[in-house]
């Protein structure tokens, strides 16, 4: 807007706009997300690029499918269904049937989005709706891990990626554990630099820790996630998988191992973080924080599986509303609790 | 058409679709979700609380002169208890497999809030041909919804109908659809589409009332 005078300006607040909009925070995600996901293409080889693109497709196309015509620009455009869908994809097993992969984008956006009202009204994080509702649905297909692929078969797509749609899946790739696997049945650890850089097996995108890492600190930096969350997720993890491997450090994991394995950065910086479905207050964000990391060790220690990421943020993202309802600050600083002025 | 009189069909159609026990009510849930994990299943329930659904409602209509007010609900119970009785020992006898694969949901017929809710709302204060129209509808329209939900669960569940195999032997069964979660799924899917089913007739019948007084 062009003032002739900008001594006399006069328009109603807020005076002070912060320049972000959705697609924007949208687009810094997938920058985020590119080393990561450039990386997990690498290892996994062109089935996983395959996976990922399934699950976008099914998310941009249910999105379009199901909004009314004249919001579909607008709400395609900034991008959040892409998001989604990348998210979904990339903690997806890289051998996983293609026509999973895109059920798992439809139901993401159908069951953990539209069905609420759209963007900015589900209560769960939509990606992780997906991946729940596949590995509820297709057990043993979601808990089959490839070995990654050298550079040499980069181009050899698994045949269970491409399994007709409906149809059961023939493994034949070599298939390994994950760390976490390995820990669970087996007591056996995995180097920790492995972990770091992402040497293997697992879901696409949750194998390279510290590029996971560097997308987190860009987006904490860039102010598009509340940076409150991943650091009280890790340090619960941190925290409580110490006091385990203090009691029993044969049994029990350590902490460094805790926090590189599994699912837990991406989730951590990716996932718990979702504006929509995490809390709104600073206090808030602590206990969101905090609760998923403990939830995460106790899934993992003494739960039937080997990983509890995506469960321990559904749960939180359940606990969001209560949790939203009990931290609202005080109006001025003082007062009644609540705004309503009801007894809380 | 006035409505003072109730008409014998009316009260037949509105228990399949415009009151429906379980896309309109939700009512008696818990069968609902419990046996449709198949087809077969489904019916079966189905079937028998249709049965316990229809004989009590037309004893009830019967009887209703000679029932106290006071004790009424208790009265309704033991009639429905009766034909449930009856309705799990035939079962037992004649289909002891699909008995023991419902389990404790044929005596739980008797707490199926729908059957009671009839008796309450419609049986007692109605003429018995009226009251035998009006189970028969529900009773109907309950078993459509118990053989829609099973067969949606046993299709993808399983990849059958009524025990036939529709995707031959490379089927990848959707695990959660047999399960719990799957019920809940699979009905709030259906909730919604017979819902945007009857928004869309409803849109339809004012378009057409705008019509006919733009016409008269």
């Amino acid at each position: 807007m062009k003032h002739r005078d900008p001594k006399l300006l006069v328009q109603p607040g807020p005076l002070l706009k912060q320049p972000l909009t959705t697609s924007m925070a949208m687009r810094d995600v997938l920058i985020a997300l590119a080393p990561a996901t450039l990386a997990g293409i690498w290892m996994f080889g062109l089935g996983a690029l395959l996976v990922l693109l399934a699950c976008i497709g099914g998310a941009v196309l249910t999105e379009w499918a199901f909004l009314p015509a004249d919001e579909r620009r607008d709400q395609l455009g900034n991008g959040s269904a892409l998001v989604t869908g990348l998210l979904l994809g990339l903690t997806l097993p890289p051998a996983l049937p293609l026509w999973m992969a895109f059920l798992g984008g439809v139901v993401s956006i159908g069951l953990g989005k539209i069905i609420w009202g759209g963007l900015g009204y589900n209560l769960f994080n939509p990606a992780l709706v997906g991946r729940a509702f596949l590995l509820a649905a297709f057990p043993v297909a979601m808990t089959t891990w490839s070995a990654q692929t050298g550079s040499a078969d980069f181009f050899q797509v698994p045949a269970s990626n491409l399994a007709a749609p409906l149809m059961h899946v023939d493994y034949d790739g070599v298939t390994s554990a994950t760390p976490l696997g390995l820990m669970k049945f087996q007591q056996e650890s995995t180097a920790l630099w492995d972990l770091m850089i992402g040497k293997t097996s697992g879901c696409i995108g949750e194998t390279s820790g510290l590029l996971l890492i560097l997308g987190g600190l860009f987006l904490a930096f860039r102010r598009d996630l509340d940076w409150r969350i991943p650091v009280s997720i890790l340090a619960a993890v941190a925290a409580f998988s110490s006091l385990l491997f203090l009691i029993d450090a044969e049994r029990y994991p350590g902490p460094l191992f805790s926090i590189f394995s599994g699912g837990l950065l991406i989730g951590a910086f990716y996932m718990a973080t979702d504006p929509v479905s995490s809390p709104l207050t600073p206090r808030g964000a602590w206990i969101f924080g905090i609760g998923i990391g403990l939830l995460v060790v106790l899934i993992r220690v003494f739960g039937g599986f080997p990983e509890g990421v995506m469960y321990a943020i559904l749960l939180m993202n359940a606990a969001t509303p209560l949790i939203d309802r009990y931290t609202q600050p005080r109006v001025f600083g003082k007062g009644l609790k609540s705004p309503q002025g009801g007894q809380e | 058409m006035p409505k003072t009189q109730p008409d014998a069909y009316q009260e037949f159609f509105k228990g399949l679709w415009r009151e429906n026990p379980v896309f309109a009510q939700v009512l008696g849930m818990c069968p609902m979700l419990a046996v449709t994990n198949s087809a077969v299943n489904g019916m079966a329930m189905g079937l028998a609380t249709f049965f316990v659904l229809v004989a009590s409602s037309l004893l009830v209509a019967l009887l209703k002169r000679w029932i106290p007010r006071q004790v009424r609900i208790s009265s309704f119970i033991i009639i429905i208890a009766t034909f449930v009785t009856v309705t799990d020992y035939s079962l037992q006898a004649l289909v002891p497999a699909i008995h023991k694969e419902l389990g404790a949901f044929i005596p739980l017929i008797v707490a199926n809030c729908l059957i009671l809710g009839r008796q309450e709302a419609f049986a007692s204060r109605q003429p018995a041909r009226l009251a035998l129209m009006d189970a028969l509808g529900m009773a109907t329209g309950f078993l459509f919804a118990l053989v829609a939900l099973g067969s949606v669960r046993e299709i993808l569940g399983e990849g059958a109908l009524f025990g036939v195999d529709l995707f031959g032997p490379n089927f990848e069964p959707w695990v959660i659809m047999i399960l719990p979660p799957g019920g809940f799924l699979t009905l709030g899917l259906l909730l919604l589409f017979f819902s945007w089913l009857a928004e869309r007739r409803q849109k339809l019948a004012e378009r057409l009332a705008e019509m006919e007084v733009e016409g008269s």
